[in-house]
Formats: C-alpha cells, sequence, structure tokens
C-alpha cells in the first residue's frame, strides 16, 4: 500500500471553492486516489476558503487538491495566504482542470505545488500526490 | 425506342449462402476480435443486413418526417425546409462586453441570442456578494433590469429568440420582460426558451448552481410554465438537460432516459396544478450533449424522438400533433475535447455538430476549440460557427431529410437504443420517478459509476484519443491563447454601477415588492414566479430575488456521493 514512512496512509483533501460545480474531475481523482490506498476526504464543490483550511487542519491533510473547470483558480492565491495564516505552510495543494497556460505561473508562484491539465493519467497524478504527501509528512511541525 | 444492348445475366446469389461466405472470409481476414460495444454498452457488429433490420419494417418504425412514430424528424419538411437555429452560447464581462460581442456575432451569422450570466449569477448572488476575481469571467454579469437592457441593447427581441441560461426561478427571464416593458414591446411577441430551467439536471450534475431546494424548484416551475402560458405563450419555459448528465458522465442511452424521465415528472407536476398536457407539452424542450460516438448520438436522438412520441400519446393522452415534436437544441461535447495538440478539436466539433444534424437537432451550439483552455476567445469561437455554415452551405447536409434512415445499421442502432432507453425508464419508474429517483440519489450513483468505466477505458487504451494516449506530440513548446480576463478595473466600475443602481431606486417600492414576494412564497395558490416578475420590474435585483426565495423556500445543496 502507499503508505508514507510513519506506515500511515496520505491524507488527502479533494474539494472545489469558488462558484463552480462541475464535480466530475474531482469525484474521478477521488476515486483514483482512494483505490491507491490514500485516505480521501471529498467535500463536494462551493467551499468556502476558511472551511477548506479548517478542515485541513482539523484531519490532519497532507496534500489539498482543488479542482477547477470554470476560473475557480484564479482565487487559488487566496487559499494558499489562509492555509499559511494558519500554520499550514507545509501542506501541499494541487490544483487540476482547465487552468491557461499564462495563469499556471501565477499559481506557483503562490506556493502550489503542481498543476493538472486535462489528460493527466491516473498514475501521474497518484505519483504526484504520493510524493507531495511525503514531503508534506517530513516538514509538518510536531504538535 | 431502341433495344438495349443484351447482356449476359448471371444468375444472383442467395442471400443465405452470400451471408455465410462473407462471414467465413470476414472471420479467416481478422481472426478472434475482441467484442465492441458503443458508450451505452450496446454490441456492435462489423456488418448490417436485411437480417438486422427489414425494409417492411419501415411504416412501423420509421414512417414519414412529422408524423409518429416521429424517427425521421419532428417537422415534415425538417432541414430543407428551415435549417436548424445557429445558437453560440455566449457570456462575458459587463453587459456592455456581451452586447458587443453579441452583435459581432450576429453578423457572422449567429440567428438567435444566447446569455450565459457569471457563475455569480447562477449561484443566485449578486455581483457584490462574491470574490470579485471571479466576476465576468465565466458568463456575463447582469443582476438587474437595466443590466438587461444593455445586454439587449438595439436587439430586436420581439424578432429574434432570446434563449437565456437561467435556472431557477427565472429572474433573467423576469429582466427581459422588464426590457420589453420599457420598450413598448407585447409580452406575445417575445420568443425564446429558459435554458437550464431543468432543476433536476443541475441537482444530479452538480452543475455551476442549486438556489433553492427541491421542493422549492418543483413549485416554482410550475409556477413559471403556468404563468408564461397565459402571458408570454410562445415562451418556451421549460428546458429539460440530458446534456448534464451526459457531461457529468452518463452513456448517452442513460442522458436521453433521464431526460425523458424528467420530463415526465415535470408533465406530472403541471397535470396536479389542473394544467391541460395538450396546451403545456408543445412548449417543452430539451438539451442534449453530442459525444464523438457518431452513430451512437443518431440513434440516441432518432430513439428519443419516437420514445416521446410514445410517451406523449400513451401516459398523457395528448393528441395534439405538436405536443408529441420532441424539439431539441444540442451542444457538442466538451468532455471530448482535449488540451493537447487542441486544433484537433476542429475536427471532433465538426464531427460531433454532423451527428446532431443527422440526429435531426432543432438548434445548434459548437464548441470552440480552445473550451478546454479557458473560456473561449474570438477567433475560435468564428471557428465554431463557422463549422455550422460550412456543414450547412458547402457540404449540403442539409439537402435530404434524416439522410441515414434505412440504414440497416442506424435502424438496429436506433431500436436498440430504444430498449436500452426504454429500460433506464423502466428503473426509474420503479424507483418512483425521477424526482424520488434523484432525491435518494440512485441517478447519482449510475452517473458515477458510467463515469469512472469510461475514464478506465481511456486509461486501459481500449478508447484511443488522439493527442491523449495515442499520437501524443512533444508539446513543451506549445502555449495556449491569452486566457480573456476583464480588463483591470472593469468589475470595479461594475461594482459602482450597482451600488448606484441600488441607491437611485425607491425603497418604498422595492421593500412593497420584496413582501409581495414573501407573501407568495408562503401562500399556497399563489404564483410565485409573477411576483418575481413583478420584483424585477420594481426594481430588485437577482441576488435580493434569490436571497428572498431561499429564506422562504429553503435552499438546496447537492448530495454528495463519492
Amino acid at each position: 500500500m502507499h503508505a508514507n514512512g510513519d506506515g500511515i496512509p496520505a491524507k488527502v483533501l479533494v474539494t472545489k471553492i469558488g462558484l463552480d460545480g462541475h464535480d466530475r474531475g474531482s469525484r474521478v481523482v477521488a476515486a483514483y486516489l482512494r483505490d491507491a490506498g490514500m485516505e480521501v476526504i471529498y467535500t463536494g464543490p462551493w467551499q468556502q476558503i476558511p472551511a477548506v483550511v479548517a478542515l485541513t487542519q482539523e484531519e490532519d491533510v497532507d496534500v489539498v487538491g482543488i479542482s477547477s473547470l470554470a476560473t475557480d483558480h484564479l482565487i487559488v492565491p487566496k487559499l494558499m495566504r489562509a492555509l499559511r495564516d494558519a500554520g499550514l505552510a507545509h501542506v501541499r495543494v494541487v490544483v487540476g482542470g482547465i487552468v491557461p497556460d499564462d495563469e499556471v505561473s501565477m499559481l506557483h508562484e503562490n506556493g502550489v505545488s503542481k498543476v493538472f491539465h486535462p489528460g493527466s493519467s491516473r498514475e501521474e497524478i497518484v505519483a504526484a500526490v504520493q510524493q507531495l504527501a511525503e514531503q508534506a509528512r517530513c516538514e509538518r511541525p510536531e504538535i | 425506342m431502341s433495344a438495349k444492348p443484351k447482356s449476359v445475366q448471371l444468375p444472383l446469389p442467395g442471400f443465405d449462402s452470400a451471408l455465410s461466405t462473407w462471414q467465413r472470409d470476414y472471420a479467416s481476414q481478422v481472426g478472434e476480435e475482441p467484442v465492441l460495444h458503443n458508450r451505452s454498452g450496446i454490441e456492435i457488429k462489423p456488418l448490417y443486413t436485411p437480417d438486422d433490420w427489414p425494409a417492411s419494417r419501415y411504416m412501423e418504425d420509421l414512417g414519414f418526417p412529422g408524423v409518429a412514430p416521429m424517427t425521421r424528424g419532428i417537422y415534415s419538411s425538417m432541414h430543407r425546409g428551415r435549417t436548424w437555429t445557429q445558437r453560440q452560447l455566449i457570456g462575458y464581462g459587463t453587459p456592455q462586453d456581451y452586447n458587443r460581442r453579441l452583435r459581432k456575432l450576429m453578423d457572422a451569422g449567429v440567428t438567435a441570442v444566447s446569455l450565459i450570466p457569471c457563475n455569480s449569477v447562477y449561484r443566485g448572488y449578486d455581483a457584490d456578494e462574491v470574490d470579485i476575481e471571479l466576476l465576468g469571467t465565466c458568463g456575463a454579469v447582469v443582476n438587474n433590469v437595466d443590466d438587461m437592457q444593455v445586454c439587449l441593447d438595439e436587439i430586436p427581441i420581439d424578432r429574434v429568440s432570446t434563449a437565456m441560461n437561467d435556472p431557477l426561478p427565472f429572474t433573467l427571464l423576469a429582466f427581459v420582460l422588464g426590457v420589453a416593458k420599457r420598450r413598448g414591446i407585447a409580452w406575445t411577441a417575445i420568443t425564446g426558451t429558459s435554458n437550464q430551467s431543468d432543476y433536476i439536471s443541475h441537482f444530479v450534475a452538480n452543475h455551476m448552481f442549486l438556489r433553492l431546494g427541491l421542493p422549492g424548484n418543483r413549485r416554482v416551475l410550475v409556477d413559471e410554465v403556468d404563468f408564461c402560458q397565459q402571458h408570454v405563450p410562445n415562451w418556451n419555459p421549460v428546458s429539460i438537460v440530458g446534456q448534464h448528465m451526459q457531461q457529468a458522465g452518463a452513456t448517452p442511452a442513460q442522458a436521453m432516459a433521464f431526460a425523458l424521465c424528467t420530463a415526465i415528472q415535470f408533465a406530472e407536476d403541471c397535470l396536479e396544478r389542473g394544467m391541460q398536457a395538450n396546451e403545456f407539452l408543445p412548449r417543452f424542450t430539451f438539451f442534449f450533449d453530442i459525444s464523438l460516438s457518431f452513430f451512437e448520438e443518431i440513434a440516441k436522438f432518432r430513439a428519443g424522438r419516437r420514445i416521446w412520441a410514445r410517451i406523449v400519446r400513451e401516459r398523457f393522452k395528448a393528441d395534439a400533433g405538436r405536443a408529441c415534436r420532441f424539439k431539441f437544441h444540442s451542444q457538442t461535447s466538451g468532455a471530448d475535447l482535449t488540451r493537447q495538440q487542441p486544433l484537433n478539436n476542429i475536427a471532433r466539433v465538426a464531427v460531433q455538430a454532423m451527428a446532431g444534424i443527422f440526429g435531426g437537432t432543432q438548434s445548434l451550439h459548437t464548441d470552440a476549440y480552445d473550451e478546454v483552455l479557458t473560456t473561449p476567445t474570438e477567433e475560435p469561437s468564428r471557428i465554431a460557427i463557422n463549422t455550422q455554415n460550412i456543414l450547412r452551405e458547402e457540404a449540403h447536409l442539409t439537402d435530404v431529410i434524416d439522410p441515414l434512415g434505412g440504414s440497416y445499421y442506424v435502424e438496429t442502432l436506433t431500436s436498440q437504443m430504444e430498449a436500452e432507453i426504454e429500460a433506464v425508464v423502466g428503473q426509474i419508474d420503479a424507483l418512483g420517478g425521477m424526482y424520488r429517483a434523484v432525491e435518494s440519489g440512485a441517478v447519482q450513483r449510475m452517473i458515477g459509476e458510467s463515469a469512472l468505466a469510461f475514464q478506465e477505458r481511456i486509461e486501459n487504451g481500449a478508447q484511443k484519443i488522439v493527442g491523449v494516449n495515442a499520437y501524443q506530440v512533444d508539446e513543451s513548446a506549445h502555449v495556449s491563447p491569452a486566457s480573456q480576463r476583464p480588463a483591470p478595473g472593469t468589475m470595479e466600475n461594475y461594482l459602482q454601477s450597482l451600488q448606484a443602481y441600488k441607491s437611485s431606486r425607491s425603497n418604498k417600492q422595492v421593500q412593497a415588492a420584496l413582501s409581495e414576494l414573501q407573501r407568495a412564497c408562503n401562500t399556497v395558490d399563489k404564483n410565485v414566479f409573477e411576483h418575481i416578475v413583478d420584483a424585477a420590474i420594481a426594481g430588485l435585483t437577482h441576488g435580493e430575488i434569490c436571497a428572498c426565495l431561499r429564506r422562504e423556500l429553503e435552499f438546496g445543496q447537492p448530495l454528495v456521493i463519492v
């Protein structure tokens, strides 16, 4: 099984922020990660940023996956700030969906670890999320 | 007359012996092959003959266009008489931006108005209630009658049809009626469709919005149908959306079945209100996705037409010819487009559009090739319209009605799709109808399973996708077109104008309309939509109307099923 060094499976939050509700992609990705042995929290669309931050904290999430099909990635920088302000800088954030090329660097500059475009394979997504979860675990401050 | 030169007549081989010869030759050339299935799970054979569909079934299965069983089309003249409406969905930025884009597209050949509002509108909020970064990025910000007046500036709304992507509680229709009133246009002259009026599809597919809980939606939809029948008789108040279901992952057969079940549900709700089937059914319209599964899509539309005509006659005992007509708008499937080598999408869209045309669509939207990269930009949008123009003007696809009718394959597949669709309709009936089936999450589970199964076919290579799992090229140098975002300051200005609009209104009038609306929500026999129209004309904004309804009729949230 895909477990981290300490034997606990990676914990991933798959969610959508902003105004759009297209959720086919997030459901499929959530199922992929679950089937790969990760612990997946799936919320459905239209989450408020503070709620995502609270859930990340309470559930001790390693990776937050934001699905964006209709420009909701434009408020991901707000999420990144909110995570940092909550002391969750170690949490990795990935974005999947429709992100125009000229806005990818904006996401990276704001601390997003990876952007998955349409056509990304299951293998690619699972491997990247697994690796990011391990990084997050290493940097996670002791409570 | 001169005698024809004598030719030597070879005896034709008999059908059965020729068939077995072919079967032997085919098997020796192809060898072992995997069984082929279409997206709806129907097995596809290598060859179809009169054994599959004998022409003796012609009158029973096909008949003639414009009459039952309706397989060949809902009008006797179909595209030969009048081609489909070219309706490109557009919406972006401010009302001014939208109007500029609309007029340009109409110059390019678009024959009807469509409007996609900003996601903030979809969700039921005014622009000043959401993150400013998101405003106008996916649709036009339209919050009140003034905005709609700008959107429709110079557009003859008494002559062209205006379709609004306007889910419950239909504030955009209310704003259009407000604009008509200001311009002195009679509401009876207003034509068009309330796209996205199908709350069930939104609940299932989570598309964009969900402003009211299911019971509230159920009530206000019937109110709107009733209101339009009385005051806006040329408006189509209902558009049943199979498209959302298919985009969310339903197979073509499932999507058709869910749409038919939804139509049955809405019709039953209208009957319960005491309305007459012969009066409201002719104004029911449908909206479907067209995937790249070319023949399957054509068969889906032909089968759907046949089943709907039967449902109307048998379940609803409606005999008016117009009631049996399965009028539908269709849109090429965005889910089939790829980010890889995006120009390839032009070819995909052309094939999808052809399936829609051969399927007998009444109205068509072709996707821009950059839809998968960003909100469609100008040149790709123009190519999308010209794809329709080319298919009509240069390829002569409209010369013959139902040109694939009588094909052994297409007729067999149409009947098989029909059986598959009917089976799903039976399942939903057994669950107590569409409303109940959706409330319990059963439909959502079926769609989720189909979505995963299709993705699995891509992952294991059974379904090849050019540029994704086959024929890839190095795309590291490729850069997609610059994303189009509202210019800096545009939305700040819009918010100021919204503020100015709000403060310029008569407070007394606004309060009165609001309390009337509130009272209507809480009085069983009041028509809520009538009061929404009054409220819009009195100056209430979209967000204010939605907030009132959320309070009085409850806010809806989707089921979360993983």
